[in-house]
């Protein structure tokens, strides 16, 4: 975004003190429940209640360890190991296949190129929740519910375009002199993936992970759908879990973990946030 | 090498079974289910188009969700596509700390999702939560909003509004690409701010409008976390979208035939929408480099 033509300079149109003072409300009206409700896990539950400060009173660390705890026999490090079990993976599979299919597209000229590429774009638009239950019905067939294969298997097929499009838009945008010379050089098709095209889709591939990190982390139809034995619980089932249980009792501690739960994505978001909130910029993204 | 139509193929090898194995497949199984009745223990039943009879006639369940989910559209998609568009324009200016700000909108749109921020909305919606707390300040007395049927469906439309950052970097991008000249010919022609924004910046983004416009109709149509964690579809089924049916009459009492005739309409009415939207192009959508509207 830095090569766009420079925005119109804030001495040309209007002050800029206006404009400060409008982001700083809105800032204030989006981040503030946040802080707020961070502020709230340290508090007593009838402080929560009473408080519309943030700063609580005492700082008391209790809320964070009963909910960690949970009410079942697993504590939310159980939780936290599963989701992670079902992300890692999952991001694997999603950039080998995402980087080959895209590579094909952006390059390569085969049969019915054109009318696989709208398909892809085609299945963007189809709603998830038409192909819930068929899914499920094939997984259960082949006997392989209650496990994370369903979550992980179908992103091992390039299935979420638009990862593959979001590559492919970005494959298109860069010459390919290097790729002409390294075949000048005699390259053979899998060392040009390997040593040219893979180092220079890295800002993309980085956008990759970060939003399948966060998405997978986020999943809970799919889970909700699939798992039923507790132990296999990522956080986001393990959560809705928690509220049920303890229905207007500890509500601190409720509040309390969902916090740890948002840390994962809250990071990944920070650390890679220039990469990809370009990344969302140049290619068009659902939220 | 590129012109090696095997390699190509072989790459792109995963893809077409995965469309077919786990899209297209799924997607037909789920039209012809749609005919049937199915709940998993006996083989399943062809029994026409009873199953769209029913939803049609006799289901006001159905009715409900479907006013239900229309209403939610109307409402958080314009809301969330205005803001988005209103903040990007206010963004659009070389403002210092810049990146804090898009950072800080776009945050919201990266975790709401989550059941996590579900969760703690319902906390803040409480009756004694933080909402009622500021409203109070302003002498506004605590309004039930989670068991108001009344004011429940704000609670998540105001949900898929907070999320309105990634709809906003799309927008961002545009406006950042909107000639410069543009607007210092109409400064020139004394064109007042407002005027500007409707009739430069407007037109020339149309395109982007459009997509964001569709991208969170799908969205919206298909909204699940919200409605199922902060309201569970309630009061009197206030919020209880046709994703929330879908997913009851299949996954919790395994109408499996029902289910899909119902997540059929959910498809037929996206696609139509869609539709309706991809024809409407003609009369408002501008693409620059085109001399006359798209045939």
């Amino acid at each position: 975004m830095s090569a766009a033509p420079a925005p119109t300079t804030a001495s040309q149109r209007g002050s800029p003190w206006l404009r400060y003072l409008a982001l700083a409300l809105v800032s204030v009206l989006m981040l503030y429940p946040l802080v707020w409700l961070v502020g709230a896990t340290f508090k007593s539950n009838a402080e929560i209640f009473t408080e519309i400060g943030f700063i609580p009173s005492r700082l008391s660390f209790e809320a964070y360890v009963k909910g960690w705890k949970t009410s079942t026999e697993y504590t939310f490090a159980t939780y936290f190991l599963n989701s992670f079990l079902i992300t890692v993976p999952r991001i694997v599979v999603t950039v080998i296949s995402c980087v080959l299919v895209a590579y094909a597209f952006a390059r390569f000229e085969f049969f019915a190129r054109r009318t696989l590429f709208a398909v892809m774009v085609g299945t963007m638009m189809l709603p998830l929740i038409v192909l819930r239950l068929p899914q499920y019905l094939m997984f259960r067939e082949v006997g392989l519910l209650d496990s994370y294969w369903p979550l992980i298997l179908p992103s091992a097929f390039a299935t979420d375009t638009f990862f593959v499009f979001l590559l492919v838009q970005f494959l298109r945008g860069i010459p390919r002199d290097m790729e002409e010379a390294a075949m000048i050089d005699g390259c053979n098709a899998l060392q040009m993936l390997w040593h040219i095209i893979v180092p220079l889709l890295k800002p993309a591939i980085i956008s990759v992970i970060v939003f399948q990190f966060i998405w997978t982390m986020n999943d809970f139809m799919g889970p909700l759908i699939y798992l039923a034995s507790v132990e296999k619980y990522p956080v986001s089932l393990a959560l809705k879990m928690s509220i049920g249980a303890t229905e207007e009792v500890e509500w601190a501690n409720v509040i309390a973990i969902s916090v740890v739960a948002l840390i994962p994505s809250v990071v990944v978001f920070f650390a890679a946030q220039k990469h990809f909130i370009e990344g969302a910029t140049s290619s068009g993204i659902k939220g | 090498m590129y012109e090696n139509r095997r390699l190509g193929f072989l790459f792109v090898l995963p893809f077409v079974l995965g469309v077919v194995l786990f899209k297209l497949f799924p997607f037909a199984m789920s039209f012809a289910l749609s005919f049937t009745e199915y709940d998993v223990m006996d083989p399943p039943r062809f029994v026409g188009l009873q199953n769209y009879r029913e939803l049609a006639l006799e289901d006001p369940l159905f009715r409900q969700s479907l006013g239900v989910t229309l209403w939610f559209a109307v409402l958080a998609v314009p809301l969330r596509v205005g803001f988005a568009l209103f903040i990007a324009h206010v963004l659009n200016f070389r403002l210092r700390g810049i990146n804090f700000f898009r950072s800080a909108f776009y945050l919201p749109s990266i975790l709401g999702g989550s059941i996590a921020v579900a969760v703690l909305w319902r906390f803040l919606f409480a009756r004694n939560g933080l909402v009622n707390g500021v409203l109070g300040h302003f002498g506004v007395e605590p309004i039930a909003w989670l068991a108001d049927e009344h004011y429940s469906m704000w609670t998540i439309v105001l949900l898929f509004t907070w999320q309105f950052g990634s709809a906003m970097v799309i927008f961002l991008a545009a406006l950042q690409n909107v000639p410069q000249s543009l607007y210092e010919a109409a400064e020139i022609d004394g064109a007042s701010r407002n005027q500007q924004f409707w009739r430069i910046t407007v037109p020339l983004i149309t395109p982007v409008i459009f997509f964001n416009l569709i991208m969170q109709m799908v969205n919206a149509f298909q909204e699940f976390n919200a409605p199922y964690m902060v309201t569970e579809g309630g009061p009197l089924s206030s919020t209880y979208v046709l994703a929330l049916y879908i997913y009851d009459q299949s996954f919790r009492y395994f109408n499996l035939g029902y289910g899909s005739a119902l997540s059929w309409v959910l498809f037929a009415l996206v696609a139509g929408l869609a539709g309706l939207s991809f024809w409407s192009q003609r009369y408002w959508v501008f693409y620059a480099g085109e001399k006359e509207g798209r045939k």
